[in-house]
């Protein structure tokens, strides 16, 4: 049995959506969890058209049931967690009939829901930014997690949390330590120890032992002076980020500014050098999936004119500082230094990974790899914590003025902000530019035609765009996406953080609509 | 647990319950010429080339949809079998512009065919499909060369008016795995059998151009397709098996991380297909997998090292610009420290990329201050 709860696979995963809708088709039960009706939906025995941003509401609800019938693995819970009491008090101040207003769901299809989620086992769990994109983001991700260990599906094959990454290499730049506080392998930076090894590895000394900027912290050092130079490694931060006004205000402060990307874009705009560099074909490395299984990639042919690979780049910057890296090759950097400094990955060379890829943890060149995490309950850290979490607006709510909520994600045939979907030839015929999405009852209500040109307003901008009528979106929704400079999204989200992860609130913000 | 066995081509083989003839045979590494059966789909057995010949039994019987039962004794290539084969191909090669040069020794008006075929075609070459067809290995394999009947004319003209997939039903030969492919491994629902008898077409909705249906474009059905039916439109007579190099490699677009075939010819790649068993994805792809490959050769690329002036860039060499670059930044670690610098890396480039600007930041720089966009 799936849950499928704020994703919308069949266009954002589309891979693997068709192996949910293969076992659907051989029996498999399934639950989305969705404001929209999206495709995945003519597939499932339930949809729960939530309102954006109640997830909490409704998982509490879900587990005031499980505990209330005393549907709950129990032995699961009294094995292998800890924290359920706290977990019963807050759920228990979450009856259905409660949560119902909240989120736009019947007590009775909770309870059903409920019922149903315990009547089968495993429960698979995948979410995507649906459920990270708020500004309750962590707490919802915990919810989720809470609700798997209640229902002990927590390290069993086919069950678990299984999160879908947006972008190809999410998780193996976190697994890199692209992140501000966390060396290769998730060792910290606090750890004094962690650093001595990464010092005697790289040869070098001082490092530095604070935990680093988060990307909204780097923007704003950029206009309060703190953060001086900037360096963007193929990241189109003037179309990506919430509020476009305010993001290009703050590239513009830049004191100096380094884009490395494969095009000019909106961010280069705002750059004092420019380096090209070697695109996705034209390197030899390692792509990370959702599933942590680290694959190859390979070189079909040159880069264009004297664009060079990433790694390259930035081994002769370190030159220039009188740092001579010797690793000279995707290989050699993988082989010699990321395995032999992050311990779960010290098993995957690329000698072993010529055909099928190996998942992580895998320990030494003889374990096989791992399939699924926590195996037989066992979590990384003894036992699993419950961790309850109360439900929270949004930062921002429709009011008077601004009577709809914008939810915003990515559209089937492109993918982020074009800069490469919109250079292939065909994929920008079938879907050309950005549409507004809105419900057949709130169109019939403005008069709004199909196809109509109209303005979407929030606090922050305007967009001008093509309407697209449509039954996927409920009442009293807009859906965009952020793929088209023109119309995007971003003019109108609301730069509200998460304030744990510091994830951008890109699922719900204020809007009305206007006929032109 | 072994079901019992049966015998073909006079060895003995054991058999799990359920298994077809085709299965047993297979994972004995014994041929049996499939079409219509695709893998991890239900049999059809619509095509009959997998024919076999089980003694006792009336008629020769399709080995791709037949289950094994205890004792059978089974023969895979005898006098009967082949002739059913050939006759199969020869009824196949009639059916439509099967042009690639089987029988053009034999057949007296093979030159007003091929004229026929390159006029549909819009071309001069010979079938899109040429070399990597399984009609044409069986007919070579068989030594069947077409002309046996007189050839029908394809009913329907060729569907090009989308930007990616050529639907060219002179060369269809209803296997059906296309219809398969589509309902069954990637389930959209997009394409069926309609009409009947001579007029049977794999139809996409109520027969309507596959850009009005509910195809999302994968090109599962391409992939699944055994002739030149179905071909990709950025590859077709472009890609040709004996020009091609195929380089094993992940896609760059989500975090499913499918396994993808580039087929690349003088330098470029010039399509890409799904890695069969290949894990995660089993040979699947979706649209952007399949087809958002050539933004790599776009004019645009950036091609040179960029320095600002003024409002403009003007070009750079590597010294000049990775100079300017080191020196900046030296002088505001002097001047401000090395929490003045803060870099952002990017989530689609490969690991080796993301963990050296980490080093550079962390060991050279000596900032914590880097970071991606891990939550978008
Ligand atoms: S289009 Fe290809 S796969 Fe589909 S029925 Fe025709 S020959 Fe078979
Ligand atoms: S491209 Fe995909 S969705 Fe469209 S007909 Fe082929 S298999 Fe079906
Ligand atoms: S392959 Fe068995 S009938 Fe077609």
């Amino acid at each position: 049995m799936f849950l499928v709860i704020g994703s919308n696979m069949t266009e954002a995963h589309p891979v693997a959506a068709t192996f949910v809708k293969n076992a659907v088709l051989n029996g498999a039960r399934l639950v989305v969890v969705d404001p929209r009706r999206h495709r995945l939906v003519d597939f499932a025995d339930m949809h729960l058209p939530l309102k954006v941003g109640s997830d909490i509401a409704l998982l509490n609800a879900i587990m005031h049931v499980l505990i209330e019938e005393n549907l709950y693995d129990k032995a699961f819970v009294a094995e292998h967690t800890t924290g359920f009491d706290q977990l019963k008090e807050t759920v228990q101040a979450c009856p259905p009939e409660k949560a119902a207003p909240v989120c736009g769901i019947d007590a009775t299809t909770i309870r059903k829901v409920a019922r149903l989620l315990a009547s089968v086992k495993p429960v698979m769990v995948c979410y995507t930014l649906g459920i990270t994109e708020h500004t309750c983001g962590k707490n919802n991700v915990m919810s989720v997690a809470n609700l798997q260990m209640l229902l002990g599906n927590m390290g069993v094959e086919m069950g678990g949390v299984n999160p879908l990454r947006g972008q190809n290499n999410v998780q193996g730049a976190c697994d890199m330590g692209a992140l501000p506080n966390v060396y290769p392998g998730y060792q910290p930076v606090t750890d004094a120890k962690a650093c001595e090894k990464f010092e005697t590895a790289w040869q070098t000394t001082g490092m530095s032992q604070e935990v680093g900027l988060m990307i909204p912290q780097m923007m704003d050092g950029l206009v309060d002076g703190k953060v001086r130079g900037f360096y963007i490694f193929g990241e189109n931060l003037a179309n990506t980020e919430p509020d476009i006004h305010k993001v290009e205000h703050e590239l513009a402060s830049a004191e100096f500014l380094v884009v490395q990307d494969i095009f000019l874009n909106e961010t280069t705009r705002f750059a004092d050098v420019v380096l090209p560099a070697a695109a996705w074909s034209e390197n030899d490395g390692t792509f990370t999936n959702s599933e942590r299984r680290v694959s190859r990639v390979r070189t079909a042919s040159p880069a264009p004119g004297v664009a060079m690979p990433n790694w390259w780049i930035f081994r002769e910057i370190a030159r220039r500082f009188g740092h001579a890296w010797p690793s000279n090759s995707g290989r050699e950097i993988w082989d010699n230094e990321i395995s032999m400094l992050a311990p779960s990955l010290g098993g995957i060379k690329y000698h072993r990974i010529e055909g099928d890829g190996l998942q992580w943890p895998c320990p030494t060149v003889e374990h096989p790899g791992t399939a699924y995490l926590h195996r037989g309950g066992q979590f990384t850290c003894g036992l699993g914590r419950f961790t309850p979490a109360e439900w929270t607006p949004p930062a921002e709510v429709p009011d008077e003025n601004y009577p709809l909520v914008l939810s915003t994600g990515r559209r089937l045939y492109h993918y982020h902000t074009r800069t490469q979907t919109g250079r292939c030839e065909g994929l920008n015929d079938l879907l050309g530019e950005e549409t507004a999405d809105i419900s057949f009852v709130d169109a019939d209500r403005l008069g709004i035609e199909n196809g109509e040109r109209i303005r979407v307003k929030s606090r922050r901008g305007e967009v001008a765009v093509r309407a697209n009528v449509t039954p996927e979106v409920p009442q009293g929704m807009v859906w965009m996406a952020f793929h088209f400079r023109e119309g995007n999204a971003n003019w109108l989200t609301n730069a509200a953080f998460d304030p744990f992860t510091l994830t951008a609130e890109y699922k719900a913000c204020a809007v009305r609509i206007e006929k032109m | 647990m072994a079901q019992g066995s049966i015998s073909i081509n006079g060895n003995r083989f054991p058999f799990e319950p359920e298994q077809t003839i085709l299965q047993i045979a297979e994972n004995n590494q014994i041929r049996i010429p499939t079409l219509c059966y695709l893998k991890g789909a239900s049999p059809t057995g619509a095509c009959r080339i997998c024919v076999v010949e089980v003694e006792g039994a009336r008629s020769l019987l399709a080995a791709c949809s037949t289950p094994a039962v205890d004792g059978m004794v089974v023969h895979t290539e005898s006098p009967r079998v082949v002739a059913s084969r050939r006759e199969t191909l020869e009824l196949l090669l009639a059916s439509g512009n099967h042009n690639c040069a089987i029988g053009s020794t034999r057949e007296k008006d093979w030159t007003a065919f091929q004229m026929q075929a390159a006029a549909s075609d819009n071309g001069e070459d010979l079938c899109p499909a040429w070399g990597d067809c399984r009609l044409q290995d069986l007919a070579y394999h068989y030594q069947v060369e077409g002309g046996k009947y007189p050839r029908t004319t394809p009913p329907y003209p060729m569907e090009t008016v989308n930007p990616l997939i050529v639907r060219d039903f002179s060369r269809c030969i209803l296997c059906g795995r296309c219809v398969q492919a589509c309902n069954e491994i990637q389930v959209n629902r997009a394409i069926d059998f309609g009409y009947r008898g001579v007029a049977a077409k794999v139809v996409a909705g109520t027969d309507v151009p596959l850009k009005d249906s509910q195809c999302v474009f994968c090109g599962e059905c391409i992939q699944a397709c055994p002739t030149g039916a179905l071909v990709e439109k950025k590859a077709r007579f472009v890609w040709r098996p004996w020009k091609n190099r195929k380089i094993r490699t992940t896609c760059p677009y989500c975090g499913v991380g499918c396994q993808q075939w580039l087929h690349v010819q003088d330098d470029r790649i010039v399509k890409v297909t799904g890695v069969e068993d290949g894990a995660p994805n089993q040979g699947r792809l979706c649209v952007k997998g399949r087809f958002g490959y050539d933004f790599i050769y776009s004019d645009e690329r950036l091609k040179t090292p960029l320095i600002r002036e003024g409002d403009d860039f003007r070009e750079a060499s590597w010294d000049e610009a990775l100079d300017l670059v080191a020196d900046r930044f030296k002088a505001i670690i002097k001047e401000s420290g090395s929490d003045a610098l803060a870099g952002v890396s990017c989530a689609r480039s490969i690991n080796e990329d993301s963990y050296q600007m980490q080093k550079l930041f962390r060991g050279v720089f000596k900032t914590n201050n880097i970071d991606h966009c891990a939550r978008t």
